[in-house]
């Protein structure tokens, strides 16, 4: 039994190795980006547009609102990486309604990758977004002491991360293929219905966090401008008494 | 379970890419495009506000035409009241006035009326004095009324006083001729005897013209040169005339 799709491998050349989770992320990345550029192609801004315009519209807008909620006040700067994060993974997920399709999450090789994306994008967005010595500073708060926690944190939680992803969705696609040799008829179909819900849920609870820990990140470039305002206010406030 | 670092690597670059390419292709378009809509949208809600303004502005200009409209209609009510009433004044004075003509040309009428039936009405008592006292003269003597008619009046000529007898002379210096009217035809001797009185009178020869009017009642006179001697019943009914008001 294989518990990863890494293992499938149709070509193999020393270190480069051309696996399974490889050509499914290709193809799921192929209909994607085929899919919005026949729905964006005839996009239009006046009031009546076509339904498929309405549900990405409705997909771009809801991401949107969503990092907006969390706190990143310039949401359409992290849509890019965070929207992609969530449609990759849910879309990666809801396609095992296909049969003999293995997700590539379920490939600890993708997860991990997918959060080393996530640990790399969050220290440049907090460094884009307070300078170096801003973003490092996040690592000595509220003390000195926290510094080594705040480290391990660091890595521990991108580490949650990519086994998260993967635990939950390999043992989806596990607990299915031992179910299908166990009761064969109805029982894979009601927990690959339970696979639908739980691969929506992940992407959204790994690109929730993500932004997160973003978030966490360049807070303190918020924070700043917030005491900035408020001095500026209390400055005019004075003159005006005077 | 193991980590394949060719396919992290790969996997992350394919990230990479895929982020790029949504971020190209459907992202960028589709909050372009919902960017345009609201644009549009703010353009038209600001084009409804400015339609809106520009409809109040026009009602506002509406009304304040209304309200213009109505004083000048007042005014105009006011104005075509007040004509109204002077023109109503006038032609009830109008009216007064032909009405207070008409009364006093129907009074005037009526007056006449009157007069004309008064004069009728003195004419006939005239005659009916006359006849009494024509048949009176008749029943105390056998003369006719004209006969004691030019008697009395021979007899006045006589008994002219002296300041009237120069008055009469003197108007006959003129040469006039004497003029004499009577109710009745005088005969040839009725006219001789007032020749002769007249000629003893003035001891002079007048010439004399004899002419009939029938509204001296029963009398004669005498006219020359602004002169005038009468005798008529026409004198003796004046008291009567005047007591009954009755203008002859």
């Amino acid at each position: 039994m294989e518990l990863s799709p890494d293992e499938t491998i149709f070509w193999q050349n020393g270190f480069i190795t051309i696996n399974l989770t490889l050509v499914t992320t290709w193809v799921l990345m192929f209909v994607l980006v085929l899919a919005s550029v026949l729905v964006t192609r005839k996009l239009r801004s006046d009031l009546k547009i076509s339904r498929w315009q309405c549900i990405l519209e409705m997909l771009v807008t809801g991401m949107n609102q969503q990092i907006k909620e969390v706190g990143l006040k310039k949401s359409e700067k992290f849509l890019g990486f965070i929207g992609t994060l969530f449609i990759f993974i849910a879309f990666a997920n809801l396609c095992i309604i296909f049969p003999g399709y293995e997700p590539p999450t379920s490939s600890l090789s993708t997860t991990v990758a997918l959060a080393l994306c996530v640990f790399l994008a969050t220290p440049l967005f907090g460094i884009a977004e307070n300078g170096v010595l801003g973003y490092l500073k996040t690592f000595i708060e509220p003390t000195f002491i926290m510094l080594p926690f705040n480290i391990i944190s660091e890595v521990s939680r991108t580490l949650a991360l990519a086994v998260r992803l993967f635990g939950n969705i390999m043992s989806g696609g596990l607990i299915v293929t031992i179910l299908l040799g166990i009761a064969p008829l109805f029982f894979p179909v009601l927990m690959t219905v339970l696979g639908l819900i739980t691969g929506v849920i992940q992407a959204y609870i790994f690109s929730i966090l993500a932004t997160v820990y973003i978030a966490a990140a360049t807070e303190e470039s918020d924070k700043k401008k917030a005491r900035t305002k408020k001095m500026k206010h209390k400055s005019i406030g004075v003159t005006n008494s005077k | 379970m193991k980590i394949d670092w060719f396919t992290v690597i790969a996997q992350i670059i394919n990230f990479l890419v895929l982020m790029w390419l949504l971020k190209h292709f459907l992202y960028r378009p589709i909050l372009a495009s919902i960017d345009e809509r609201e644009t549009n949208i703010k353009k038209q809600l600001l084009e409804a506000e400015s339609q809106k303004k520009e409809a109040a502005k026009a009602r506002d200009e509406f009304n304040h035409k209304n309200e213009i409209f109505d004083m000048e209609k007042d005014e105009l009510m006011r104005k075509a009241a007040i004509e109204a009433k002077n023109e109503g004044d006038r032609l009830r004075e109008e009216a007064r006035n032909e009405a207070n003509e008409l009364k006093e040309h129907l009074e005037k009428a009526f007056a006449e009326d009157q007069t004309i039936k008064n004069n009728g009405m003195a004419k006939r008592i005239k005659g009916e004095v006359l006849d009494i006292a024509r048949k009176t003269l008749k029943d105390l003597s056998s003369a006719s009324l004209e006969g004691q008619t030019l008697e009395v009046f021979l007899n006045k000529i006589n008994g002219l006083r002296a300041d009237e007898k120069v008055k009469l002379s003197k108007a006959l210096e003129g040469g006039e001729p004497i003029l004499v009217h009577s109710t009745f035809p005088l005969s040839k001797k009725q006219r001789e005897a007032i020749r002769t009185t007249v000629k003893s009178l003035l001891k002079t020869e007048a010439v004399i013209e004899f002419k009939t009017r029938p509204e001296l009642i029963n009398g004669i006179e005498m006219l020359s040169n602004g002169y005038r001697l009468s005798w008529s019943i026409k004198d003796y009914l004046k008291p009567l005339e005047e007591a009954v008001g009755i203008e002859s």
